[in-house]
């Protein structure tokens, strides 16, 4: 919880206004054209071989940063939006720099300070990897368009009814968090500013209310589907995304890369 | 808060595999059930619920003087839509929060969905139905419920993060201190959770009681009938509550750690030998190093670790047969 | 349609009682009345989504019952009220695809059916979008298009002209105009019945309480009158 002024506009939890339409960004690069499938499988890889690179493989980790660094400018995602989205680490990142402060086990004098040993590898570790990972994922969401993301979540198998759940969820996210925030808006012009936990009956009755018009949304959208021949399941269309062999291989190069680092400095200790 | 959406890393692989594999195989299982309660309406009824999920863990109410807090949903998510559909709902806004937003990793995804979704919404579901047993049987005493389900809830997701804390820790910060420290924030988060989850309630009540799955047994009558419980006299209590609590484990534990020690060992839940309490690979080193009495914090992890298994099974179980009576007409 | 009865429930009155319409191939007929005269609940019963407590329902020749559903509703298309209800899907493109696919069109034929409709609605160059972006009128005209990739022979449309400014009208109305289905159109706006439809018919008191030229039935002021319908503010009676 952070202090915040309630101007009843504000969209807390780091997300800030919402525009999945503006998630993909930067120029066209070699990242960009790559199918969504191959991406989102070479990302679980990538970020699955940095999670299990042991922490003392100080080498290794450094290399996966480079190369996600590396992906960064090749994807050419400026960097200010990369920082920016990185943003809901920072929490997490406070905690791994009070690590050694606060860590049990061996001490080491930094100056004039007692550091814990483990304290300080415990905090490379999470910041190197919740970094690393984060990152990953913001290189492919600022190349892959929402919809190539669900089509390409389709395309690796997931199952059928979660990743139609998804899709219309991306869908109508935009439309209901516009809703809260216009019906937020319209109480604080009322001069409905509340403070106190107590007064939130009638913010709590607009998120009420909120959820019922959504839901009789969910009711009509069920309707329409219906009219259009809906039974049960969601409609095969027969179009395949051309995938081909080498946007497999070109997707999965950094976590062979990863793992090629990591397995070397392993092998090497 | 630092037991939610955590980033990679955060716990170790291990406990990153395995909890996968868990949340994995419940997802999956609630996905059957939700096809049987919904049948082809599931699609566009989780997928908005999803979104108003999302969007409602966007917003930010007051808690004090300024300050802010946020709501996570997942117990309001299955009293609303039942735990089936609520652990999809919040399964999905988790995931697509990790893949689009990057808050949370993806190697993490195993445990936060658990604790945001699974957890809460299962054991949150099942605090609910008992606690629906002892209020009144209307609207006010759904509400009620609701209230203290959420509180509860949100403090069982921190409780499910320290117990994986135990096996999968990354950082040599004791067990018994992640546990202590989550566990009171959370307590404090709770007030707030419950009271908005339970004020969102009582307003879908009044507008299309039928949107609320925990209150389907309830007839037109009963849905009018009772009063309304004062928004402060709520907060108060629930303060009042959380207090006594504390100060009963705190008297409890800390101040006599062998009467704990003795109710465990008395229950089953550790041996009496006195060596080595966390012997064996299976904690983590950095979870186990460091604490002050071992017999009592894993007196405290059984505990705990076995309420949230039981609540989560309870609500697991419930679920299947919830509501056990319709009304008619 | 023959002897419509139906009630909502929990409702005292009916909200159709015995309300009997035909529509001809490739005819465009205004319906038009007050608020909560049943003209939404009308066209609702036409591809079944609402089922009457008596009477029938005939499109081409295909009596409406639950067997029947698929092949009626593979008829008849519903642009609803808000398009938003209507674009679910991540793409215009996926939208305009998932009537046909569901009735079994695959890979190219599908799409060429969505080609044709875009084209058909003017909104080729919107394939690629995400329909919460989209404006208005082309979330409308999309809306439309979904509707007919399936090649409908009847297209039902409620209230298609609400929150449109005015050359978003015109430009629908264009759009309708060059489609070959019959068109049953629910609305409000008379000056736009006038401009598309030949043929209008009131429903009042549950059954269809005018049916005439559009002209006529417009110039007749009480008639309007009657039935709590009143054209615009300073446009006059056609004559």
């Amino acid at each position: 919880m952070a202090a915040n002024p309630s101007d009843g506009l504000t969209v807390g939890a780091g997300h800030g206004r919402l525009h999945l339409d503006q998630l993909a960004v930067g120029a066209p690069s070699a990242v960009r054209r790559l199918p969504a499938a191959p991406k989102l499988a070479g990302l679980f890889a990538f970020v699955t071989v940095v999670a299990v690179t042991p922490r003392w493989a100080v080498g290794a980790l450094v290399a996966d940063a480079a190369l996600v660094v590396a992906l960064v400018v090749i994807a050419r995602v400026p960097a200010l939006v990369v920082l920016r989205r990185l943003v809901a680490l920072a929490p997490f990142l406070a905690f791994a720099l009070t690590l050694p402060l606060i860590g049990t086990g061996e001490q080491v004098d930094v100056g004039p300070v007692a550091l814990s040993v483990d304290g300080l590898w415990a905090m490379w570790n999470l910041v190197a990897k919740a970094t690393i990972g984060a990152t990953a994922a913001i290189v492919l969401t600022a190349t892959t368009p929402v919809p190539d993301i669900v089509r390409g979540l389709e395309d690796l198998r997931f199952p059928r009814v979660i990743v139609a759940i998804v899709a219309f969820m991306v869908r109508y996210l935009e439309l209901v968090a516009d809703q809260l925030g216009r019906t937020r808006l319209a109480m604080t012009a009322r001069a409905h500013d509340p403070r106190w936990l107590w007064q939130i009956r009638p913010i709590a009755s607009s998120v009420g209310s909120l959820f019922v018009r959504t839901y009789e949304r969910g009711e009509r959208v069920h309707l329409a589907m219906a009219a259009r021949g809906f039974e049960a399941t969601m409609p095969v269309t027969g179009w395949v995304t051309p995938i081909r062999r080498s946007d497999v291989v070109v997707a999965l190069l950094p976590a062979v890369a990863a793992s090629t680092f990591a397995i070397t400095i392993v092998i090497g200790t | 808060m630092l037991a939610m959406h955590a980033p990679d890393g955060f716990l170790e692989p291990q406990v990153a595999l395995v909890t996968a594999l868990a949340s994995a195989v419940v997802v999956a299982w609630c996905l059957r059930r939700a096809a049987d309660e919904l049948d082809d309406r599931r699609i566009p009824l989780a997928g908005l619920a999803a979104a108003f999920i999302f969007a409602a863990q966007m917003f930010n109410f007051p808690v004090a003087s300024g300050t802010t807090g946020h709501l996570l949903g997942g117990a309001l998510a299955a009293i609303l839509l039942g735990p089936h559909v609520g652990t999809i709902v919040v399964t999905v806004v988790v995931v697509v929060q990790a893949l689009l937003f990057a808050d949370g990793g993806i190697t993490a995804l195993g445990y936060n969905v658990m604790n945001m979704a699974i957890v809460p919404a299962f054991a949150g579901w099942a605090l609910f139905v008992l606690f629906r047993r002892v209020l009144p049987t209307n609207a006010a005493g759904v509400v009620g419920a609701t209230g203290l389900a959420a509180g509860v809830s949100v403090v069982l997701a921190s409780v499910a993060f320290s117990l994986q804390w135990l096996f999968g820790a990354s950082a040599p910060v004791p067990f018994d201190t992640v546990f202590s420290a989550m566990v009171a924030v959370h307590a404090l988060i709770g007030i707030g959770e419950g009271m908005l989850s339970a004020a969102v309630v009582a307003a879908v009540l009044a507008a299309r009681p039928d949107l609320v799955r925990g209150a389907q047994d309830l007839t037109p009558a009963q849905l009018g009938d009772g009063d309304r419980v004062k928004a402060r006299t709520f907060v108060i209590g629930a303060l009042l509550v959380v207090v006594t609590f504390a100060a009963v484990v705190s008297q409890f534990a800390f101040d006599d750690p062998d009467g704990l020690e003795r109710v465990a060992i008395d229950q089953g839940f550790i041996g009496s030998a006195r060596d080595h309490a966390f012997g064996g690979s299976l904690f983590a080193d950095y979870a186990t190093r460091g604490i002050g009495n071992e017999q009592v914090s894993l007196a405290v992890a059984g505990l705990a670790g076995a309420t949230v298994a039981l609540l989560v099974g309870y609500g697991l179980a419930s679920a299947s047969r919830w509501p056990r009576t319709r009304p008619t007409g | 349609m023959r002897d419509l009865r139906f009630r909502y429930p929990g409702a005292a009155e009916p909200v159709l009682d015995g309300l009997s319409l035909v529509v001809a191939a490739g005819e465009r007929v205004a319906v038009l009345g007050a608020n909560g005269s049943g003209k939404t609940t009308l066209v609702l019963q036409v591809n079944g989504l609402l089922e009457p407590e008596a009477g029938e329902v005939e499109v081409s020749g295909v009596r409406l019952d639950r067997a029947a559903m698929r092949d009626v509703r593979r008829q008849v298309g519903m642009v609803f009220q808000d398009a938003d209800d209507q674009l679910f899907m991540p793409t215009v493109l996926d939208d305009v695809a998932f009537g046909p696919a569901n009735l079994g069109v695959r890979g190219d034929a599908l799409g060429e059916r969505v080609t044709d409709a875009l084209g058909a609605v003017g909104a080729s160059h919107l394939r690629h979008r995400t329909p919460h972006h989209l404006s208005g009128g082309e979330k409308r005209r999309v809306a439309l298009a979904t509707v007919l990739a399936m090649r409908p022979a009847l297209l039902v449309l409620d209230e298609p002209t609400s929150g449109l400014d005015p050359r978003g009208r015109r430009e629908f109305a264009e759009v309708l105009q060059h489609l070959p289905a019959a068109q049953l159109i629910v609305t409000h706006d008379l000056p736009f019945a006038l401009a598309t439809c030949p043929r209008s018919v009131i429903i009042g008191g549950g059954r269809v309480a005018a049916d005439g030229p559009t002209r006529e039935v417009l110039a007749d002021v009480a008639l309007l009158a009657r039935h709590d319908l009143e054209l615009p503010f300073g446009y006059p009676p056609p004559r």
